[in-house]
């Protein structure tokens, strides 16, 4: 699940897992409906939220031996799950320290371990990566990415591109709460459109001289910020960008900057939005 | 790979969160000073500080002092309840329990059972440091056990009202401290550490009315004579209606909090 800060990630992931009861709709989790079989849908998943919910005053071992026992684990079916955790987490060291020495990634690996404690069937991660180094980051990713090698299936909420790009095989774009486009990757790239050119006139007052050029030669709508003019190209009309580049040349209209390259998230939800908002 | 969550019984799941509820306060220093430490060094402070003063010697002033300091220790363990629930809240845990396949009660119900298990730690730390002291209760150790379990049952009483108060506040710090300056007013404007007839009289008719007092005289009679007097009888049906309300009150406030 894609999408900017607000635009209701967190809110449905709070439907789904029974936190907050929907005005309207049905939500089902492996069949079980969250409004009326609250409890069978919370034997279907585990969720790990933006921040890390542990219990401070605990070590990490005895945190994971508490949520074994509360779901439904013996106790010594929880001292083993707890161990293989540790272990796959790479927490064996730390395992009976106060969790105050604990860095930002450690908490967040343990609140993952956590989660898995039970063998839920579908994981939920709200923003799982959200503030983590760019190693701690890569780390979050190899763990997700064996969880869903073992058959978990995992539902992540993500500002980022490339997180969505390289963990997901289903994208959902959402944005002020509704659903914008759901596919994959590719798919979705594809309805993008791939590039996107941005060039920067020199002088202010040949701005629409060059905006009409750019329309003129690729009949694409061009967004002005500025100085900088933004149009979304795909791979056909990408093939012309030099014909609008001599025109600009033979109009001796110059530019100080130009860039053609991938579109940011910012981008992609202008170019999806258009015309629905 | 994939199991399906066993159905746990809400008995074992409340004991599971009590278990996890007295490691936090094990695992606390700030937790083990209120619930332990406090109590021994009340005893030991006030014991050879006033025992003189007040009633001639510290022997003479332990039997007073033993069943005032009971009282003050379990009704300060009761205190930290709010606290400890508003920081569970605030943490974010409880929303993790929350889609645990667990009943939505099992978090409070762990924070309370817990609760009785500091306020018995409390007082067997107070009662043990005056019996240190010198303290030779005249009745048997059945009516110590009677004394204790009386104090106890007033103190749950009470953890009630400061868990409903740690769910309606939000700010864990203030309800913290809130909480300390009701039981300092309460404990200490009675007769748990001193003998009241020589108060000014506006404090003596605040020292009658409060609950504290009368509580402090019933334990106080069983500790001395055995015998559960009228007024005895009167604390524990008090106890009890604080139950009848809170309880429910609580619970009420619990599942419909956010």
């Amino acid at each position: 699940m894609l999408g900017p800060n607000g635009a209701g990630k967190t809110t449905t992931l709070k439907v789904i897992t029974t936190l907050l009861r929907q005005d309207e709709g049905t939500v089902l989790v492996n069949g079980f409906n969250t409004l009326t079989q609250g409890r069978k849908v919370r034997q279907q998943f585990s969720i790990t939220g933006q921040t890390a919910a542990i219990d401070e005053e605990l070590s990490a071992r005895e945190n994971l031996l508490i949520f074994g026992r509360l779901n439904g684990l013996t106790g010594a079916e929880a001292q083993t799950r707890a161990n293989e955790l540790l272990l796959d987490f790479d927490l064996s060291n730390s395992a009976d320290q106060a969790l105050a020495t604990f860095s930002g990634g450690m908490r967040r690996r343990l609140d993952l371990a956590i989660s898995l404690i039970g063998r839920p069937s579908i994981l939920f991660l709200d923003e799982p990566t959200t503030g983590l180094d760019p190693r701690t980051r890569k780390q979050m990713w190899q763990a997700i990415q064996k969880l869903v090698s073992r058959g978990t299936t995992v539902l992540l909420t993500t500002q980022y591109l490339e997180e969505a790009d390289s963990l997901a095989d289903r994208i959902a774009l959402i944005d002020h709460g509704r659903m914008i486009t759901v596919g994959t990757p590719s798919e979705l790239k594809q309805q993008i459109g791939g590039m996107q050119m941005r060039v920067e006139i020199t002088n202010r007052q040949k701005l629409s001289q060059a905006e009409a050029i750019i329309k003129d030669v690729l009949s694409l709508p061009v967004s002005i910020d500025d100085r900088v003019l933004t149009t979304l190209l795909d791979n056909i009309k990408l093939q012309q960008v030099p014909q609008v580049l001599a025109q600009l040349q033979k109009m001796r209209i110059s530019y100080t900057n130009l860039t053609i390259g991938t579109p940011s998230l910012d981008d992609v939800f202008m170019k999806l939005t258009v015309g629905k908002n | 790979m994939n199991l399906v969550k066993n159905q746990n019984n809400i008995v074992h799941d409340i004991l599971t969160m009590t278990h996890r509820n007295l490691l936090k306060t094990w695992h606390n220093p700030d937790n083990v000073s209120d619930v332990i430490i406090q109590p021994i060094i009340f005893t030991l402070l006030f014991g050879y500080l006033f025992g003189g003063a007040i009633a001639g010697s510290v022997q003479a002033y332990l039997p007073m002092l033993s069943s005032g300091i009971l009282v003050q220790s379990v009704l300060n363990a009761a205190s930290g309840s709010g606290q400890q629930l508003r920081d569970d809240i605030n943490s974010g845990i409880f929303d993790r329990f929350k889609t645990l396949p667990i009943s939505p009660i099992v978090p409070l119900a762990g924070q309370l059972v817990g609760d009785i298990f500091r306020l018995f730690l409390s007082g067997i730390a107070s009662l043990t440091t005056a019996f240190l002291m010198g303290w030779r209760p005249a009745v048997g150790f059945s009516s110590i056990l009677e004394a204790l379990l009386l104090a106890v049952f007033i103190g749950w009483a009470i953890s009630w009202i400061f868990a409903l108060v740690g769910l309606l506040a939000k700010n864990a710090e203030l309800i913290g401290s809130l909480s300390m300056i009701i039981i300092l007013v309460l404990s200490f404007l009675s007769n748990a550490f001193i003998p009241t007839k020589t108060l000014p009289s506006s404090i003596q008719l605040f020292v009658k009315i409060n609950p504290v007092s009368s509580t402090v005289t019933a334990i106080r009679a069983i500790l001395r004579t055995g015998i559960w007097n009228g007024e005895a009888i009167m604390v524990l049906v008090s106890g009890g209606i604080i139950v009848l309300i809170f309880l429910p009150l609580t619970i009420f406030v619990y599942q419909r909090r956010d």
